[in-house]
């Protein structure tokens, strides 16, 4: 039986974890290799770097940092951040990443999905979903790109539902509302777009706590749970999490 | 220890290049099967998709034949093992047919790809799998799964929507259906498992 994930994030800038409330206000939470390697050794299933830097020399250091993950490291790991086209994926991929996500760049060319899914196959291309509760949309959750500040008019579901069209063969969910508020996962949303695809989901945005992981496992049939403060900051050590979610019925990879 | 690594040209050989390198095994990148001869081993990594990967090799299956059928050790990865097969619902193209076989899609009652953590569970004695425990957990990242027509070659079996086989074996050429080089403790153990075989 597959085990849910637990994925600590690791948010890089010019080569060093920084955590965010709300995709503001950052604060340095250590050096990548160094958590990579302590989360890898805790149990952590897999990792995911978002490379948030915005800088011209943002392709190299962030190659570079692909590099020195991979060479320490035998779990998975996804990179995303300002992938823009074939070409950068590509050049993530060849550097060691499992896989990679695209965000703004799949919303304003979709067809980049498709591409990649082709040429990497698509259990390489992770779409992330950044939504936020605007009712603006059917379903009232709203896609939102450039690091959550522009709004598409997109409805959260519906993109989830085109991406698994175009090849992506993972979402990772990020509730926007929730992101660094350690309020728990948004859950209503989660299970939406879990209930809407066919392939696995990552929820994102909001933990604070085992028991937000709990829930959304036991609300929401999402597959893999991504954290971040709880696992910098040792609030709550990934054995843990993990003991506190196998006594209670969850398959995960003790 | 030195090792090919054939490159279908599709992508990322560095993870299990790295995985290797900590084992203390030489990598040596190859375009074409015929390069690589003169290492220890060849690999057959686990990138890409079917059609493409079938019709680059296809010019090379007379060599890959007669390596596997000389005995010599290989070791077939995800895809690489799936390319050993007759061939696969994944596209176009035949493949090596090294193994009696297909690769079939995962059903439709779960979600795929197949991605993340499952158990192995053990179903032959091989030197590949010696001292590999019961259950032990491995990294899939798949949506097609090899079906045997010899069901003497499975190793272990994994239990994703039905049982398949997740690890193939005969004699030196050995295949899993995840990635080794991204299952932690299981996965070293088995590349050292790998390593024993060439070295003998």
């Amino acid at each position: 039986m597959l085990s849910k994930r637990i994925i600590p994030c690791l948010d890089v800038d010019r080569g060093r974890v920084l955590k965010g409330v709300r995709f503001n206000g950052l604060r340095d939470a250590g050096d990548p290799v160094e958590l990579a390697c302590k989360y890898r050794d805790e149990g952590a299933d897999e990792l995911v770097f978002l490379d948030i830097t915005a800088s011209l020399e943002k392709r190299e250091t962030l190659k570079k940092l692909v590099k020195d993950v991979a060479s320490n490291l035998d779990i998975p790991f996804t990179v995303g951040g300002g992938i823009r086209s074939l070409e950068d994926a590509r050049e993530l991929l060849c550097s060691g990443a499992d896989k990679v996500t695209v965000n703004t760049a799949a919303v304003e060319k979709p067809d980049l999905v498709s591409k990649m899914s082709k040429h990497f196959g698509s259990q390489c291309t992770v779409v992330s979903i950044d939504a936020k509760k605007t009712g603006n949309t059917p379903s009232g959750y709203e896609v939102y790109t450039y690091g959550a500040r522009r709004p598409t008019g997109l409805d959260a579901v519906e993109w989830a539902r085109r991406v698994e069209g175009l090849g992506a063969g993972e979402i990772l969910l990020t509730s926007i509302d929730r992101d660094g508020t350690e309020d728990g996962y948004e859950i209503n949303l989660t299970k939406m777009v879990c209930d809407s695809v066919n392939i696995p989901v990552i929820a994102s945005g909001g933990c604070g706590r085992p028991e937000h992981i709990l829930e959304v496992f036991v609300k929401t049939s999402a597959d893999a749970a991504l954290a971040a403060s709880i696992f910098h900051y040792n609030t709550h050590p990934i054995p843990q999490v993990k003991e506190f979610l196998r006594v209670r019925g969850v398959v995960v990879r003790i | 220890m030195k090792m090919a690594l054939l490159d279908y040209g599709v992508g990322n050989l560095y993870s299990i290049t790295c995985a290797l390198n900590r084992l203390g095994v030489e990598v040596k990148t190859v375009a074409e099967v015929k390069e690589g001869l003169d290492q220890d081993a060849l690999i057959l990594p686990g990138v890409g998709n079917f059609t493409p990967v079938a019709a680059r090799l296809a010019e090379e299956k007379e060599i890959l034949y007669d390596y596997v059928n000389s005995g010599r050790p290989l070791l077939g990865i995800c895809l690489g093992l799936q390319i050993l097969l007759d061939g696969s619902e994944e596209g176009e193209g035949r493949g090596l047919g090294i193994i009696s076989g297909r690769a079939l899609k995962l059903p439709s009652s779960v979600k795929t790809p197949h991605i993340g953590w499952n158990r192995l569970s053990m179903v032959k004695q091989h030197e590949f799998v010696d001292g590999i425990p019961e259950g032990s957990w491995v990294y899939f990242v798949h949506s097609y799964y090899p079906s045997l027509e010899e069901r003497g070659l499975c190793l272990a079996e994994t239990d994703y929507g039905l049982r398949f086989p997740s690890i193939v074996g005969r004699g030196a050429l050995v295949g899993t259906q995840f990635h080794p080089e991204k299952s932690a403790e299981a996965g070293r153990l088995l590349l050292r498992n790998f390593l024993k075989m060439v070295k003998r």
